[in-house]
């Protein structure tokens, strides 16, 4: 029974990693790629790791298993995201099917929104009656 | 530990072919990736399937400690992965140097 459920979560770990690496073959460009690799490839090891625990049946591996599969849940993003921002910043282009671009799109206003709240605070604080008076 | 053999072992195989297809795959990516990030991203999907076969092999032969080595694998390809962004964007802003 145990050695069943250990054997189905690891071909279910398997089937989400291999789903990983084609999406990583298919998929047309780096963003694309990029989601498929990292939440496809964290659910496949961490079913992996689950079914490692469950044929060990140890507290020490279960602990590991466990230990490992936090990590690789909050360092996947974190890569991700810097990975993606990296090649946006250095120019690597979407594909042409792509409907819109978040940052594009809002990160040039944000961006003229903040230096102008930033001039307006400046002249704000030149004319406010506290700065004249020192 | 139970012991491996049957459905379990079967399964075993199974994921470690399936998983050496998967690294010859994104090796193909790594190759030919157009741009730094891609081979970076490739190179992470490997790191990632080491781990998971790191973790099959050590059901397979009963040895825990290659559990241990599977986190270490993931902890390094974060650095990496971190480091080579860095690089990327510093690059871009004109602090590094361009080899290409």
């Amino acid at each position: 029974m145990i050695a069943a459920v250990a054997g189905v979560l690891m071909l279910l770990g398997t089937a989400f990693m291999m789903v990983a690496a084609v999406g990583l073959l298919r998929l047309p460009d780096l963003y694309t790629r990029m989601h498929a690799v990292t939440k496809a490839g964290t659910l496949g090891i961490g079913f992996v790791l689950v079914s490692a625990a469950v044929a060990f049946g140890d507290v020490s591996v279960a602990t590991r298993a466990v230990v490992a599969i936090l990590f690789v849940l909050f360092t996947a993003p974190v890569s991700a995201h810097m990975i993606g921002r990296a090649g946006y910043l250095g120019n690597v282009s979407l594909w042409e099917g792509t409907s819109f671009d978040d940052w594009r799109a809002g990160y040039d206003d944000l961006q003229r929104e903040g230096g102008g709240t930033v001039s307006e605070h400046g002249v704000g604080r030149e004319d406010s009656p506290a700065a004249r008076s020192h | 530990m139970i012991a491996v053999d049957g459905p379990l072992l079967w399964a075993i195989y199974v994921t470690l072919a399936t998983l050496s297809l998967a690294i010859l795959g994104a090796l193909f990516r790594v190759l030919r990736g157009p741009s730094l990030a891609d081979r970076v991203v490739a190179l992470d999907l490997v790191a990632y399937l080491a781990m998971g076969f790191l973790t099959t092999y050590a059901v397979l032969v009963g040895e825990e400690t290659f559990i241990d080595a599977a986190l270490v694998l993931g902890l390094l390809a974060f650095l990496g992965t971190v480091a080579v962004a860095r690089y990327i964007e510093r690059v871009r802003s004109g602090e590094a140097l361009v080899d290409s």
